[in-house]
């Protein structure tokens, strides 16, 4: 089963819930997806056993064989190429801007003299390595890298069907998130029951509606703010998993990247009663299908 | 005019509620919220729309199921999964290439104009306010961030305006770029926890990329003075700035809940941490 964690608003506590989950359960893989900021390290601190370059192919010309006719630059949908023709007998010239390059390939497979050959571009790093029995891999991408989707798939590509998959997702309801969450058999959203938590909320639950992907609520610091959130749930009819109380002693941990199960074990039995709970709701949408 | 933007790294340290607070505090300015897929500045700014606009952007492909023979050309060359085994277009995961309409030998395929979101100029109490919607499981937010920082600017010089003010997404990637480009000033508002630090180094890197001058802001400071001074110390060694250290106070989330700048619901110190960080940065 791969149970993604999500969130509309940063800074919910993703990371908190994911990373404890793995830690309350056996047989886990756990995939950090928030390449931009990754963090589950930070409390996991995994042995890394290997690393691998991060890449996505971008198209290289060779102008032995380029006759300057503009087609790829016609075909590219995202401006990446541009052809200045050859004019009063002065060569021609091609330029590549890798940074808009979405990896498509159309250029070379449309190029009529097979001219255009694509090599790697290097967009960020995968980790791989293991936490006592869990299987770890996150994702780094380089900075002033702009797209993350690709690298995204790229971890996903690590998927261990065998184990429990734990997606630590990034915030935000745009590609990153989508990317990050499709194919999951469930998603948790957590958020906060403030003003700002329940608009980001209501915006990540429409993306789960719309990707068909069954989920449900962890609110987090649950004694702050009102009770909007827990009336939203409700009306909506949204399970509400779990619910944690603002603790200065679990705020104080987490600064210094220590789980809360390791600071309080009792909190244990509370992710294991919120993995019941996902696989409970995950039958029954089975069931209904 | 400057442009000043309010970025983390790391999300939920505060960049709306410190913008939100420069509403209360500068004159003369035009506000922008760049976080575009979950944008929260409306609801402490509460603003009137005057401009409703259509983003457009992007491309999706149709399949036309008259002509489609099924001989699945398109799927071997599609490299975002996006046709379906039933050969129809699954939209979020196209990313408008065109490639399949090219290689189709039916003619069976044509792409059409995404509506991607929507981007409004707005009246507050505090002035002007450009923000925007990006459509459930749109991409391009980078674009849209890009469109609406040009209205902004533009307004600005129009009206003659001193400021804009950017709250800023979370991240690294391309909303974030957007955000960052040609700004005259970058504030960081982290916190003291191994996360934050760890998130503010790396967008502090991309800022430093783009060569805009960075300074920084810890919020909830007293949450672990260790490592708020971990982060200064950082700083010093980076010789970037740290204007501010606002401590945990509760008053912040009752401001929230009512939809109000932490500056106008009540003397707090929080808002006087925030009144001093505006007099470094203006």
């Amino acid at each position: 089963m791969i149970i993604s964690i999500a969130s509309g608003k940063g800074g919910t506590g993703k990371t908190t819930i994911a990373v404890n989950l793995a830690l309350s359960l056996k047989n886990i893989q756990f995939l950090d997806c928030d390449v931009e900021e990754p963090n589950a390290h930070i409390f996991l601190k995994p042995h890394i056993i290997s690393e691998e370059k991060a890449v996505i192919p971008v198209p290289e010309v060779d102008e032995s064989k380029c006759t300057y006719c503009g087609k790829c630059r016609e075909v590219c949908a995202y401006h990446a190429i541009a052809v200045l023709p050859e004019s009063d007998g002065k060569k021609g010239s091609v330029l590549i801007f890798p940074h808009l390059c979405h990896g498509c390939g159309a250029c070379g497979l449309l190029c009529p003299e097979g001219a255009i050959k694509e090599v790697n571009k290097e967009i960020g790093a995968i980790e791989i390595g293991d936490k006592d029995s869990i299987q770890f891999v996150h994702g780094r991408l380089n900075i002033g890298e702009a797209m993350s989707p690709p690298l995204i798939r790229q971890v996903k590509e690590y998927i261990n069907a065998t184990r429990t998959v734990i997606i630590d997702a990034p915030p935000g309801t745009s590609c990153p998130v989508i990317t990050a969450v499709k194919g999951s058999d469930f998603c948790v959203l957590v958020t906060e029951p403030t003003p700002f938590g329940l608009n980001d909320l209501i915006l990540a639950v429409e993306v789960l509606r719309k990707l068909k992907i069954p989920f449900g609520v962890v609110i987090n610091r649950a004694d702050i703010g009102d009770g909007k959130v827990e009336d939203y749930c409700r009306q909506e009819n949204i399970p509400i998993l779990m619910s944690i109380p603002f603790n200065k002693e679990i705020a104080v941990s987490y600064s210094e990247g220590v789980p809360i199960v390791e600071e309080d074990i009792s909190y244990q039995d509370k992710f294991i009663n919120l993995y019941l709970n996902i696989c409970g709701l995950k039958n029954e949408a089975n069931s209904r299908h | 005019m400057k442009q000043i933007v309010v970025i983390s790294g790391k999300g939920g340290t505060g960049k709306t509620v410190i913008a939100g607070s420069f509403a209360s505090l500068a004159k003369n300015k035009v506000m922008v919220d760049c976080d575009v897929d979950a944008a929260d500045l409306h609801l402490l700014l509460h603003p009137a729309v005057k401009e409703r606009h259509e983003f457009r952007s992007g491309q999706t492909a149709v399949i036309d199921k008259k002509l489609c023979k099924k001989c699945g050309k398109c799927v071997s060359v599609c490299r975002f999964g996006a046709i379906k085994p039933d050969f129809s277009i699954e939209s979020f995961s196209c990313e408008g290439c065109g490639l399949c309409g090219y290689i189709c030998p039916y003619g069976a395929i044509c792409m059409e104009e995404n509506i991607a979101g929507e981007w409004f100029v707005s009246d507050t109490k505090y002035g002007f306010f450009v923000h925007a919607k990006l459509g459930i499981a749109e991409e391009n937010s980078g674009k849209l961030v890009a469109k609406i920082r040009q209205v902004a600017k533009e307004l600005a010089e129009k009206q003659s305006l001193d400021y804009v003010i950017i709250d800023g997404p979370p991240g690294i990637g391309c909303p974030v770029i957007a955000s960052l480009s040609g700004a005259d000033c970058a504030l960081i508002v982290t916190e003291p926890t191994l996360s934050g630090l760890h998130d503010a180094e790396r967008v502090m890197e991309v800022a430093k990329h783009f060569n805009i001058p960075v300074k920084l802001v810890v919020n909830k400071y007293d949450l672990n003075q260790t490592m708020t001074g971990k982060i200064e110390a950082f700083c010093r060694e980076r010789d970037v700035p740290v204007i501010g250290k606002i401590a945990f106070d509760k008053t912040v989330v009752r401001a929230l809940v009512e939809g109000k700048t932490i500056i106008e619901y009540a003397e707090c110190a929080a808002g006087d941490e925030v009144r001093k960080i505006w007099e470094e940065l203006r």
